[in-house]
């Protein structure tokens, strides 16, 4: 357990969980011969979303309705489609997995996702509704120079979606493989070629229903395996009493914090695990990551694009609303799905499947309908892999949306074509764009197969934090704002975002690993000698076996390190040439958006802009009582 | 879509933005946004502050095995909700004050 800790600890810590942990093991966690009801769930959900494009696709004709379902989205369907949107399949399996090994601290990480949701409840949401129209470029376009403003925005756009899909990607193909063991590319392809389906033919009205479709999906089967945990376990109190007193969680605790737990009684061990500390170790980078959350979601192009969807600001209000009760009931769940699991399953079970913890969900469903070999626990867990199936795909669509309408709206109609084209000629852009942007991610999503991609989150994060946020915010309610803060700013926040992201310890450093796992081989090697020494001296059979299987455990730990060390031949630096982190945070927002707001600033300061500043008063009346809001849709 | 739309009418977006009903909304809402944006940061990270240099006071335990650190994480959802129910209650007033001077608009400061 130790040795895992190890293995496992750098590769985690803040941003994002499920993308860094590699599950070592081919077959899956779904045995061979329940297979086919995986498959046959997975089709059934398929055949479902496919259904509603067919449909969505004879309503989609305008440019409106390609990027923004027409404005016709009522503020439910969009809240519901906000969550859908929102809700990755790092938030489903990754938080879960957390707080089934690391007990409070994995909670703690989920209300960060939730709180995001107040800064785009109370600045963005209303502000964007009533003067954007299509993309996050249309609201810097207002009032500064439209083609700097549309460059600026559509490359930033373009840079995090693009780093979001391909984390996004690459963690379809990994997830699969480890649940159904269906091989990386294959896997990899079929997401690409069903969110380009889905985006393809039913533009925004299929995304949304998709991503409506697989919230509803996702909340159901939530809800379905907490209330048989409760079931199990008893309700709030009672349950956080179970957990406490459950010998498994005890194990892991004791395994956490090593000779600590020599003079604790079981009790206590288990009362470790609602304590913070089992697994946020660097504060700082805890809250930098918060930052990074709330000031990130924020100007993040594929949730700002939603609010393009509904017909008025008091629409947008609702959406939020609804979106906030919704994912926020979501994260309370994830304490009793992510502790239950750590009961029913134990965690030792978990991170055996996978390092990270992304299968305590799967199989926490499989033990409570009915366990390995039954049909119902098969029968569910397939269920909620074809779930986190649908939640790559939904999500992935609306990233692709994203990106798209960048590359088509801002870059080829308005600053290409300076506006002159026809509403075919723009929704042909659309979907050319869209092969693009789909083409691409699957072509990225194979060749980074094997790749550390745990810093691709935290780069979306961060570009969206330190570039799009302040350059949204100030253009909305500072009069003084312009394009020059806006240029600074977006190129500022991005590449001081990047940089500090690629010197990060998000990285892969050889030579830490290296040492890490050689550790690992030292300390198995000396338990491999043990272990046979005290072979040879056993005489019972029983004490021969249980000596056996743990000689074959060691065995395969130690081959495991070796390889890794292997891997890596004779690497010693990262990508970047560096031997360590440069710098020591995993979320560089505490630095990042503080210059990115900086920059904005001096950018405006020192910049005249004639255009920016007659249109304040015009943007400012608009953003704030929504006149000509409804006629800027209908165009 | 809206059919049959009037042609887009001029507005004097200088003579809304200094009338006096634009000024008090536009004063109100911000002071409001401002507080109650501060006042969620301001909530919010004392979680993980807190979890970091005063982790003593979250293993203290008040109900059984609840500790405050569990209730606080959890004070956390019900304080996000409450700051989206009331910022929905309080932008209701707000909608009312902007419908006055979306009606009136085309009157403010109209050029004869």
């Amino acid at each position: 357990m130790i040795n895992l800790k190890n293995k496992i600890q750098p590769a985690l810590i803040a941003s994002v969980l499920f993308f860094a942990a590699q599950p070592a093991f081919a077959q899956g966690a779904v045995a061979d011969k329940w297979k086919w009801l995986t498959f046959l769930v997975f089709g059934a959900i398929i055949a479902l979303t496919m259904y509603v494009t067919y449909m969505a696709a004879k309503r989609v004709k305008t440019v409106a309705d390609f990027y923004a379902a027409g404005g016709g989205i009522s503020g439910l369907q969009n809240g519901w489609a906000i969550a859908g949107d929102y809700l990755s399949a790092a938030s489903f399996l990754g938080i879960a997995g957390l707080i089934s090994l690391y007990g409070f601290d994995g909670f703690m990480y989920s209300v960060g996702w939730l709180v995001a949701y107040i800064t785009v409840l109370l600045v963005i949401a209303e502000p964007c509704r009533n003067i954007g129209k299509y993309t996050l470029s249309d609201i810097l376009a207002y009032r500064n120079d439209p083609k700097k403003a549309r460059i600026v925005g559509a490359l930033s756009t373009i840079t995090v979606s693009t780093f979001y899909l391909t984390a996004q990607m690459v963690g379809a193909g990994v997830l699969i493989k480890t649940l159904i063991g269906i091989d990386y590319e294959v896997s990899v392809m079929t997401v690409g070629v069903l969110m380009l389906a889905y985006v393809l033919f039913g533009g925004m009205v299929a995304t949304t229903w998709v991503q409506i479709i697989k919230a509803i999906l996702l909340v159901c089967a939530s809800i379905l395996m907490v209330i048989l945990v409760w079931s199990q376990y008893g309700f709030l109190g009672d349950f956080l009493g179970s957990v406490v007193g459950d010998p498994k969680v005890q194990a892991r605790v004791a395994a956490l914090i090593g000779d600590k737990a020599n003079n604790l009684s079981a009790t206590q061990l288990g009362q470790i695990f609602l304590e913070p500390g089992l697994f946020l170790k660097v504060p700082l980078d805890q809250i930098s990551l918060g930052m990074a959350l709330v000031f990130g979601t924020a100007g993040m192009p594929h949730i700002l694009m939603r609010f393009f969807t509904v017909p008025t600001a008091q629409a947008a209000r609702t959406s939020v609303n609804w979106a906030m009760a919704i994912i926020g009931g979501f994260y309370v769940l994830t304490l009793f799905l992510g502790m239950g699991s750590a009961m029913k399953v134990g965690p030792a079970a978990i991170a055996a499947i996978d390092a990270g913890g992304n299968m305590a969900n799967p199989l926490l469903a499989q033990s409570l309908g009915g366990g390995p070999d039954s049909l119902g626990g098969n029968l569910f867990m397939a269920f909620v892999a074809a779930v986190a199936f649908a939640t790559i795909v939904a999500v992935v669509a609306g990233l692709v949306l994203a990106a798209a309408s960048a590359m088509a709206h801002d870059l080829y109609v308005g600053v290409i074509r300076e506006e002159h084209v026809t509403q075919q000629e723009q929704v042909r852009a659309a979907r050319i764009a869209t092969i693009l942007v789909g083409a691409m991610a699957i072509i990225i999503g194979i060749s980074a197969k094997g790749q550390n991609v745990a810093h691709l989150v935290a780069l979306a994060f961060a570009v969206a934090s330190s570039a799009n946020f302040p350059c949204v915010l100030l253009t909305l309610f500072w009069k003084r704002c312009n394009t020059g803060g806006i240029v600074l700013g977006m190129i500022v926040g991005t590449l001081v975002a990047i940089g500090l992201v690629m010197v990060s310890p998000n990285l892969t450093y050889p030579l830490a690993i290296k040492a890490a796992q050689g550790k690992i081989v030292a300390t198995e090697t000396a338990n491999l000698t043990k272990l046979n020494a005290d072979l040879t001296a056993a005489t019972e059979p029983a004490a021969q076996d249980k000596l056996k299987a743990a000689i074959t455990k060691s065995e395969k730990a130690k081959a495991a390190a070796e390889a890794r060390i292997k891997s890596l031949g004779d690497d010693r630096t990262s990508i970047m040439g560096l031997e360590k982190p440069w710098f020591e945070l995993r979320n560089p927002g505490l630095i990042s958006i503080p210059l990115g707001f900086l920059a904005v600033i001096l950018g405006s300061l020192l910049y005249r802009d004639k255009r920016a500043e007659d249109m304040w008063d015009e943007l400012y009346v608009r953003q704030t009582t929504g006149i000509l809001a409804a006629k800027a849709q209908a165009h | 879509m809206s059919a049959a739309a009037p042609a887009t009418p001029v507005y004097n977006w200088v003579a809304i933005d200094n009338d006096p009903r634009f000024q008090t909304l536009h004063s109100r809402k911000v002071t409001f946004l401002t507080s109650l944006m501060v006042f969620s940061l301001f909530y919010y990270f004392l979680l993980p502050i807190g979890a970091a240099y005063f982790a003593d006071i979250y293993k203290i335990k008040v109900y059984g095995v609840v500790n405050v650190g569990i209730l606080f994480a959890l004070s956390q959802f019900v304080v996000a909700w409450g700051i989206a129910f009331y910022y929905t209650a309080k932008a209701k007033e707000f909608d009312v004050m902007a419908a006055e001077l979306v009606r009136e608009a085309e009157k403010i400061g109209a050029k004869k």
